[in-house]
């Protein structure tokens, strides 16, 4: 589904605010620093709040992907703890 | 141990904060605190701690929820007067949180069962009412090097310090000695306004809180007291460690812990 290799992969579509971002900082935590998450996200509120929250935690937002579906893909590479 | 998407609901404003996160939260599910004294103090530490998802907190107090407790033990309601003190709060904490396991001790702490009691928790409350239970818990948590929250209430005035191992004084290095029986009134005898155990309860939640995160200061070295009638707090800073202290120090003459004669006011609990 992605061009981008990643190192982990979450399914946020099941969850709605602010759980969102948790479970994706969640999965963010258990990676190793400059390792890539795929993020599975629906489109509207989450797509607009939750690249920006992960931005603000300092990570860095890669790509994020419009799957067709009514859901993204976020790409977000770990940056620092 | 992975969250299930209820937990991260729940903890969500945990996590979301980045002192605690994913890490944090989980060292909270795994921690172990057990709170002496099921009343002033105790109900709103308890309530805050189990409501943080703290894996275990053991609870100890021999007494039974009295009607006159109700105005400030707000882990206990109307329908549990008569109740053993540490079931109904038990009840409180799981109705909140059933992820909690909360463990009763329906007993009064002693010398003789103090040491046992505090030997699998790795932080203590001290929510008890009266000198001798917290010279008690002081010197068993010195011996067992265990960290401790101590506080006390009555009337407007409330106050509370920390102990951690190695990082400063404890209570004895600061008050040597219990008073002469009958010199300091007990609650029931002075009073005490029910929202002040609100107020240093969930101030002693918060340090056990930050110990388990191992974020921020702690009152260690510092004795934090609050007068609620002038609505001022003070942080006092106390002298380091003394060396002769009769329990932390260098030559100690307290070896085991000690019973004190008693001069309860409604039992453990403020």
């Amino acid at each position: 589904m992605a061009d981008i290799v990643y190192d982990d992969y979450v399914d946020i579509t099941d969850v709605v605010c602010p759980v969102t971002f948790v479970k994706a900082k969640v999965a963010l935590e258990e990676l190793e620093d400059g390792q890539i998450l795929a993020i599975r996200m629906n489109d509207g509120e989450s797509v607009q709040n939750v690249p920006r929250s992960i931005k603000e935690e300092g990570h860095r937002v890669k790509k994020l992907q419009d799957n067709g579906d009514g859901t993204y893909t976020l790409f977000v590479q770990k940056e620092g703890d | 141990m992975a969250f299930t998407n209820e937990q991260l609901e729940r903890y969500s404003r945990h996590i979301i904060l980045k002192e605690v996160g994913a890490k944090g939260q989980k060292k909270l599910m795994n921690a172990r605190v057990l709170i002496i004294g099921a009343g002033g103090l105790g109900a709103p530490a308890a309530m805050y701690l189990a409501a943080a998802g703290v894996g275990t907190i053991g609870i100890a107090d021999a007494d039974e929820v009295d009607l006159s407790n109700l105005q400030r033990q707000i882990i206990h309601s109307t329908e549990d007067v008569g109740k053993a003190k540490v079931q109904s709060a038990k009840e409180t904490m799981n109705k909140m949180n059933p992820d909690v396991t909360v463990r009763t001790y329906r007993t009064f702490v002693s010398a003789e069962n103090i040491m046992e009691l505090i030997q699998d928790y790795d932080f203590i409350i001290d929510g008890t009412d009266n000198f001798p239970a917290k010279f008690l818990i002081n010197d068993a948590c010195v011996l067992a090097k265990k960290p401790f929250s101590h506080a006390g209430i009555i009337r407007f005035r409330g106050q509370l310090m920390t102990y951690v191992p190695g990082a400063g004084p404890c209570y004895r290095c600061v008050f040597k000695d219990p008073p002469p029986k009958d010199a300091v009134p007990t609650c029931k005898q002075a009073g005490v306004i029910g929202a002040m155990g609100g107020v240093i309860g969930s101030l002693q939640a918060m340090e056990a809180v930050k110990y388990i995160l191992g974020v921020g200061d702690l009152l260690t070295g510092y004795l934090l007291t609050f007068d609620a009638i002038k609505m001022e707090f003070r942080k006092i800073k106390l002298p380091s460690r003394v060396a002769d202290c009769a329990v932390c120090g260098e030559h100690p003459d307290i070896t085991k812990p000690i019973d004190y004669e008693q001069t309860v006011c409604e039992g453990v609990g403020i």
